[in-house]
C-alpha cells in the first residue's frame, strides 16, 4: 500500500469542489434556513447552478455580491443589506453565512457584523444568524460541510436537560441514505437529531402550492437537543476532533462520541446496528435482520461475478473508505482509493476496513493522477462520481457512478448507499455492470448468463 | 429590409393586444422596502416598441435578491475564452472556481484526432491557504511549466480569481516570462470575479485579451479565395449551434474563417483578420471585438440572428446583400427554399398545437430577443422578457449607445485604444457602397435591440429577481418559461415547463433550420407532456390571484 499526494503544482480535472459548496448543503438541511455565501456573487451562482445539476431540485442561495469597492473597503453594508432582503423575502428561521476565499482574504470579522446587524434591529424579530467560516483555499466541499455542522452544533446545541437519544452525524450522503438513516434509527424507537438532514429540502415533491422554502430539515428544536442527548454517532474515519461537531458535544457538553464508518456493505452497517442496539437495549428489528439476509444470499449468488475482479474507487474520503469496505466483502480486489480530500487519514482508514487488501491509496489527487495510475493497474471496473466518466471512456473501463456529483445520469440525490438495503443496491449494480460488460463483449450473445 | 417593427402586424391583427401590467408591478414591487423598491422599478419597464422607455440596465446586484448573475470571471473564462479548444486554460485560484466551469455550458467541440483539444480538461494552481499568505506567483510559474511539458499547447492563458486580485499576484509578468521561457504565447486575463457587476466586465476583459493576444497574429498558409468570407462573433456552440449554422452557411457558398469562440481553434481567431465581415450573434458578449477589428482591419459588421428558420433567412439574405454578388444571392435564395421546405411538415404539425401560446425569456444578454423569433416561426407570443447582464442598448439599441452613463464599475474595465493598422487596414466597402447598403436598409454597425421588435405592453425586467419572476409567472399563467439551470426547477415546481436556454437542456441545436426543427419539437413535447397534467399549478388553488391578474390574452376567433 502506498500512500501519496500530489506534488504537482497544476491541478487537471480536480476530485473535490470547494468548502462554499459543502457549506450550502449543510444549511440546507436545517429546517427553515437560508443558505447565504457572504463574497462574489459568481460564488453563489456557481453553486447553485452545480447542485442543482445534480439534485435537479430549485437551490436558493443568498449572495452579498460584492464588488470592486467592497473587496476593497468591506462587506459589512452589503451584507447587511443582503440579509436584510432575505428575511423579508424568504422568512427563515436561520440564514446560514458562509464565507468565501474573498470574503477570508480581506478578514472579514462575520460574527461582529452580524453582532451589529441583530443589535441594530433592537429586539425587533429577526432569523437566527448562523456565520461559518469557510474559505475555498482551505480543505474542500467536505470540510466546508463539517464546519457548518460544528458551527451550528457550536452556536445552538444549547439544551441543558438531559433528554436522552442520540446525535447522529452522517456526514455529505445522498438524499436516499438519510430518508434510510431515520428508518434504520427510528427502528430502535428512540429520539434523535440527524444533523443536516436534507432529504425533503433537497428531493422535495411537487406540490400544488410552490414553497419558497422547502419543507423539511433537522429542526432548531432538534439542534438545541443534541447537548442533551447520551450519545453522537458520527460516520467518518477521517474528520479531525478539532473539525467535528461530535468532539465538541464530548468535549464541552459531556456527550459520548461514537466514532464509525458511513455504513457501506455488512461489516460497517452492522457496526452502526450493533452500536444502536447497545446504545438502546433493543435487538434490530425483523426487517433490518431480514435485508441483512437476503443481502448474505445475494453475495453468495453473485460472488461468481465479482471475485477478484480489480475495482478503483474515487471520490470523498469516507465514501471511498465505505465503498472499498463492501467491494472488500464481495471478494473485489480494490486497486486504488482515491480522494480530492487530504485529512491524512484515508490510507488508515482503508486498512481498517479492508486488512487484507493492499491497494494504492491516494489522498489530494486529481483525475489526472487517478488516470495515470489505472493505466498501469487496469481496473475492471470503476466506482464513484461522474466526473471520473472520462477516465472510464478513456481506459474502456465501466463505470458505477456513487457519490456526488452525478450529472450525467438522472436521480443522485436518490441513489442509496447505506445500510444492508444500500448495500444490496450497490452489490446488484455492480454485479450487474460487469455482467453486461460480458455479455456486450461476447461474440456468441447470450441471453441467459 | 428592417428586422424591426415587424411585430406590429401580427400584435395588430391577428391577437388580442396586451393588458395593462401596470397593477401587478405595483403589487411585485410592494414586497421590497421603499429604498430597493425604488432601485428595481428602474428595472421594470412597461414595452412601447414604438416608443422604446429607458431600462436601467448593468448596475450593481442588490445583494440578497438571489439574482441569477454570474462573475466576471464566468464571462471571460467561462463564456468567451472557455470554448477555444486547442488553448490551454490555467485558473489561478481556489479550486471552486475552475471546477464549477468545467464542462457545464455544453460549449461542444469536436474531437478531432489531429487536433489537439483541452476542453475536456480544468487546469487549477488550486490555492491553499499559505499561497493566499505568501503569494501564488511561483506555483503558477510551475503550474505553466508542468501543462507546457504535458501538452507541449500552441498558447496557455491564464485567469485571475477574487483572491489573486486581492494579494497582488501580477499574473501578467508571470505570462509575460513564461512566453519568453517557453517560446509559445502565454497570457493573462484579470478577471477577478469582483470586477463589474455581472459577467458582462468579463466580456469585455476577454474581448480585449483576444484582441490584443490572438487576433492578426497568423497568416493563413493558404491565402483564403473566396470573397464570401466571414466571422462568426459570440456564437458559443451551445449543443451543436454553430455546426447547424455552418452547415447551412457552406451550403449557400460562404465561408467561415473563425467563430467566436465555439468550437474555435486558436489559430482561426489568429487568421480571422482576413474575413470580409463579421456578423454578431451575442451582441453583449462581443461588440467589442465587432468594433475593434472594425477599427483595425476594416472589417465591417453586421448583427444577425440565426436562431428561428424565418431569422435564420433573413440574416442569410443580409449576408448576401452585404457582399452585393448575383451568384451568391441566387444560391442563398434556393437554400432557404429547400431548407423551409424540409421543415414545412414539422413546423406546421407543432403550429398547430402551439399557436398562441404564451412564453417568457429571462437569459443572458442576447438569447431572449433571439429565442422570440423561434417562438414567432410557431405563432407563440413572448409576452414578457429581459436580460441577466445586458446594457442598455441590448434593450433599447445602438442608439442609446452613446447616452449610456459610465459608471465606477465600468470605468474600471479597460478600453483599448485601437488604430487603424498601418499595413492591414483595408476598408471593405467604399463609402458609396455603404451609403447604398443603408439607402436599401442594410444597417452596418448597428443593433436594433429587443425592445422595438416586442409587442406593446410586455414586461421588461432586468436582472430579474426570482420574487419578480414568481409574480410574472402568477400574472401571465405562462405555457413555457425560457430561462437557465438556476430557476429551472423553481418554475417548473411552479408548474410551468421551463426551457433552459443557456445549456438547453442537454438538447440543440436550436440554432438554423435543423434546431429550429429540434426546437419546435421539444417545446411541443414540454408544452403538450401527459406527466404535466398531473401538476397542480399554484393558482388553481388561488381564485383571489386568477381574479386580479388573470390576462391571459388569446388569440382571436375567426
Amino acid at each position: 500500500m502506498t500512500e501519496n499526494s500530489s506534488a504537482s503544482a497544476v491541478t487537471t480535472n480536480a476530485c473535490k469542489q470547494c468548502a462554499p459548496l459543502g457549506a450550502t448543503v449543510a444549511f440546507k438541511g436545517i429546517e427553515g434556513a437560508m443558505p447565504f455565501i457572504h463574497g462574489g456573487q459568481g460564488c453563489a451562482t456557481y453553486i447553485r447552478r452545480y447542485l442543482i445539476s445534480h439534485f435537479k431540485e430549485p437551490v436558493d442561495v443568498a449572495s452579498s455580491s460584492f464588488s470592486d469597492d467592497t473587496a476593497i473597503f468591506g462587506g459589512e453594508s452589503n451584507l447587511r443589506v443582503g440579509l436584510d432582503n432575505v428575511a423579508r423575502k424568504y422568512a427563515p428561521s436561520l440564514i446560514g453565512v458562509s464565507t468565501t476565499c474573498l470574503a477570508e482574504t480581506i478578514g472579514e470579522n462575520l460574527p461582529a457584523i452580524m453582532r451589529r446587524h441583530l443589535e441594530s434591529k433592537q429586539g425587533a424579530a429577526f432569523p437566527l444568524l448562523a456565520p461559518v467560516s469557510t474559505p475555498s483555499y482551505r480543505g474542500t466541499h467536505v470540510d466546508g460541510f463539517n464546519a457548518v455542522v460544528r458551527a451550528v452544533i457550536e452556536q445552538r446545541a444549547s439544551a441543558s436537560d438531559r433528554c436522552g437519544g442520540v446525535n447522529v452525524l452522517p456526514g455529505f450522503v445522498s438524499c436516499a441514505d438519510l430518508r434510510h438513516l431515520k428508518e434504520i434509527i427510528g427502528s430502535f424507537d428512540i429520539p434523535y437529531t440527524l444533523l443536516p438532514d436534507y432529504s425533503d429540502t433537497l428531493d422535495a415533491p411537487t406540490q400544488s402550492d410552490y414553497v419558497p422554502l422547502a419543507d423539511g430539515g433537522t429542526t432548531l428544536a432538534e439542534i438545541a437537543a443534541m447537548a442533551g442527548r447520551d450519545a453522537t454517532i458520527q460516520m467518518s474515519r477521517t474528520l479531525a476532533p478539532e473539525a467535528s461537531g461530535g468532539s465538541w458535544l464530548a468535549e464541552n457538553r459531556g456527550v459520548p462520541l461514537h466514532t464509525l464508518g458511513l455504513p457501506i456493505g455488512i461489516r460497517e452497517t452492522d457496526r452502526l446496528v450493533d452500536l444502536l442496539s447497545g446504545l438502546t437495549g433493543r435487538d434490530a428489528t425483523k426487517w433490518l435482520i431480514g435485508e441483512r439476509g437476503r443481502l448474505i444470499d445475494a453475495y453468495i449468488d453473485g460472488h461468481k461475478y465479482v471475485f477478484e475482479k480489480k475495482v478503483a474507487i474515487y471520490g470523498e474520503e469516507d465514501l471511498v473508505a465505505g465503498l472499498t469496505s463492501l467491494v472488500a466483502e464481495i471478494g473485489m480486489t480494490p486497486v486504488l482509493c482515491a480522494s480530492g480530500g487530504a485529512s491524512g487519514k484515508l490510507a488508515a482508514a482503508i486498512r481498517s476496513v479492508a486488512p487484507n487488501c493492499t491497494p494504492v491509496v491516494r489522498e489530494g489527487a486529481d483525475f489526472k493522477a487517478i488516470t495515470d495510475e489505472l493505466r498501469a493497474l487496469k481496473p475492471d471496473l470503476m466506482i464513484g462520481n461522474s466526473k471520473g466518466y472520462k477516465t472510464a471512456r478513456e481506459l474502456g473501463v465501466p463505470l458505477v457512478r456513487a457519490g456526488f456529483p452525478i450529472h450525467d445520469r438522472i436521480g443522485g440525490s436518490r441513489l442509496l448507499h447505506l445500510g444492508y438495503r444500500g448495500a444490496q443496491r450497490l452489490f446488484d449494480e455492480i454485479v450487474n455492470t460487469l455482467i453486461a460488460r460480458t455479455q456486450d463483449e461476447s461474440p456468441v450473445g447470450y441471453s441467459y448468463m | 429590409m428592417s428586422d424591426s417593427k415587424d411585430n406590429t402586424q401580427t400584435a395588430g391583427s391577428a391577437l388580442i393586444p396586451l393588458p395593462d401590467p401596470s397593477p401587478v408591478l405595483k403589487e411585485m414591487l410592494d414586497i421590497y422596502p421603499p429604498k430597493v423598491a425604488r432601485k428595481r422599478a428602474k428595472h421594470i419597464r412597461v414595452n412601447d416598441p414604438h416608443d422604446v422607455p429607458e431600462v436601467e440596465a448593468n448596475v450593481r446586484t442588490i445583494p440578497g435578491i438571489i439574482t441569477q448573475r454570474g462573475c466576471c470571471y464566468a464571462g471571460c473564462k467561462g463564456v468567451v475564452i472557455g470554448p477555444i479548444k486547442d488553448l490551454v486554460q490555467i485558473v489561478h485560484g481556489p479550486i471552486g472556481c475552475s471546477y464549477y466551469a468545467w464542462g457545464t455550458r455544453r460549449n461542444l467541440a469536436n474531437q478531432d484526432p489531429s487536433v489537439e483539444s483541452y476542453m475536456p480538461y480544468c487546469f487549477s494552481t488550486d490555492l491553499t491557504e499559505d499561497e493566499i499568505i505568501f503569494g501564488g506567483e511561483k506555483k503558477l510559474r510551475a503550474a505553466i511549466q508542468e501543462a507546457y511539458e504535458l501538452f507541449h499547447p500552441k498558447a496557455i492563458a491564464v485567469f485571475s480569481t477574487c483572491p489573486v486580485g486581492l494579494i497582488g499576484d501580477d499574473v501578467h509578468a508571470v505570462a509575460r516570462q513564461a512566453k519568453a521561457d517557453l517560446g509559445i504565447n502565454v497570457f493573462g486575463f484579470s478577471c477577478e470575479g469582483y470586477k463589474g457587476v455581472s459577467q458582462s466586465a468579463g466580456h469585455h476583459i476577454a474581448n480585449n485579451g483576444v484582441f490584443k493576444n490572438m487576433v492578426g497574429i497568423k497568416e493563413p498558409e493558404t491565402p483564403f479565395t473566396n470573397p464570401f468570407r466571414i466571422n462568426v462573433l459570440g456564437e458559443y456552440n451551445i449543443g451543436g449551434d454553430a455546426w447547424e449554422i455552418e452547415r447551412v452557411l457552406t451550403r449557400c457558398g460562404i465561408e467561415v474563417v473563425a467563430t467566436f469562440s465555439g468550437n474555435a481553434l486558436y489559430d482561426q481567431i489568429g487568421q480571422s483578420h482576413h474575413a470580409n465581415l463579421n456578423v454578431v450573434m451575442c451582441h453583449r458578449s462581443i461588440n467589442y471585438m465587432a468594433e475593434m477589428m472594425e477599427t483595425k482591419f476594416g472589417i465591417p459588421w453586421i448583427k444577425v440572428n440565426f436562431i428561428g428558420a424565418d431569422s435564420m433567412s433573413k440574416s442569410l439574405r443580409k449576408i448576401a446583400q452585404y457582399f452585393d454578388d448575383a451568384g451568391l444571392s441566387e444560391r442563398v435564395e434556393a437554400v432557404i427554399a429547400e431548407e423551409l421546405s424540409a421543415l414545412k411538415a414539422v413546423r406546421e404539425d407543432v403550429t398547430r398545437r402551439c399557436s398562441g401560446k404564451l412564453a417568457l425569456c429571462y437569459a443572458g444578454g442576447s438569447r431572449s430577443h433571439h429565442w422570440r423569433e423561434l417562438f414567432k416561426d410557431i405563432e407563440m407570443r413572448l409576452v414578457s422578457a429581459g436580460y441577466e447582464f445586458a446594457h442598455r442598448d441590448d434593450y433599447e439599441g445602438s442608439r442609446v449607445a452613446s447616452s449610456i452613463k459610465v459608471d465606477a464599475d465600468s470605468r474600471n474595465i479597460e478600453e483599448l485604444a485601437v488604430e487603424a493598422d498601418p499595413e492591414r487596414y483595408r476598408p471593405r466597402k467604399t463609402q458609396e457602397q455603404v451609403a447604398v447598403l443603408e439607402e436599401n436598409g442594410l444597417k452596418l454597425a448597428t443593433y436594433d435591440g429587443m425592445m422595438p421588435d416586442m409587442e406593446a405592453n410586455a414586461i421588461v425586467i432586468d436582472d430579474i429577481s426570482h420574487h419578480e419572476m414568481e409574480k410574472m409567472i402568477e400574472f401571465y399563467k405562462p405555457d413555457i418559461f425560457c430561462s437557465g439551470i438556476k430557476d429551472k426547477f423553481v418554475i417548473e415546481k411552479m408548474g410551468v415547463p421551463c426551457k433552459q436556454i443557456h445549456s438547453y437542456d442537454y438538447g440543440g441545436p436550436y440554432a438554423g433550420y435543423k434546431g429550429a426543427a429540434n426546437f419546435y419539437r421539444d417545446i411541443d413535447t414540454m408544452i403538450n407532456s401527459s406527466a404535466r397534467r398531473f401538476l397542480k399549478a399554484p393558482w388553481e388553488s388561488q381564485p383571489e390571484l386568477q381574479a386580479n391578474f388573470a390576462v391571459r390574452p388569446e388569440k382571436k376567433k375567426g
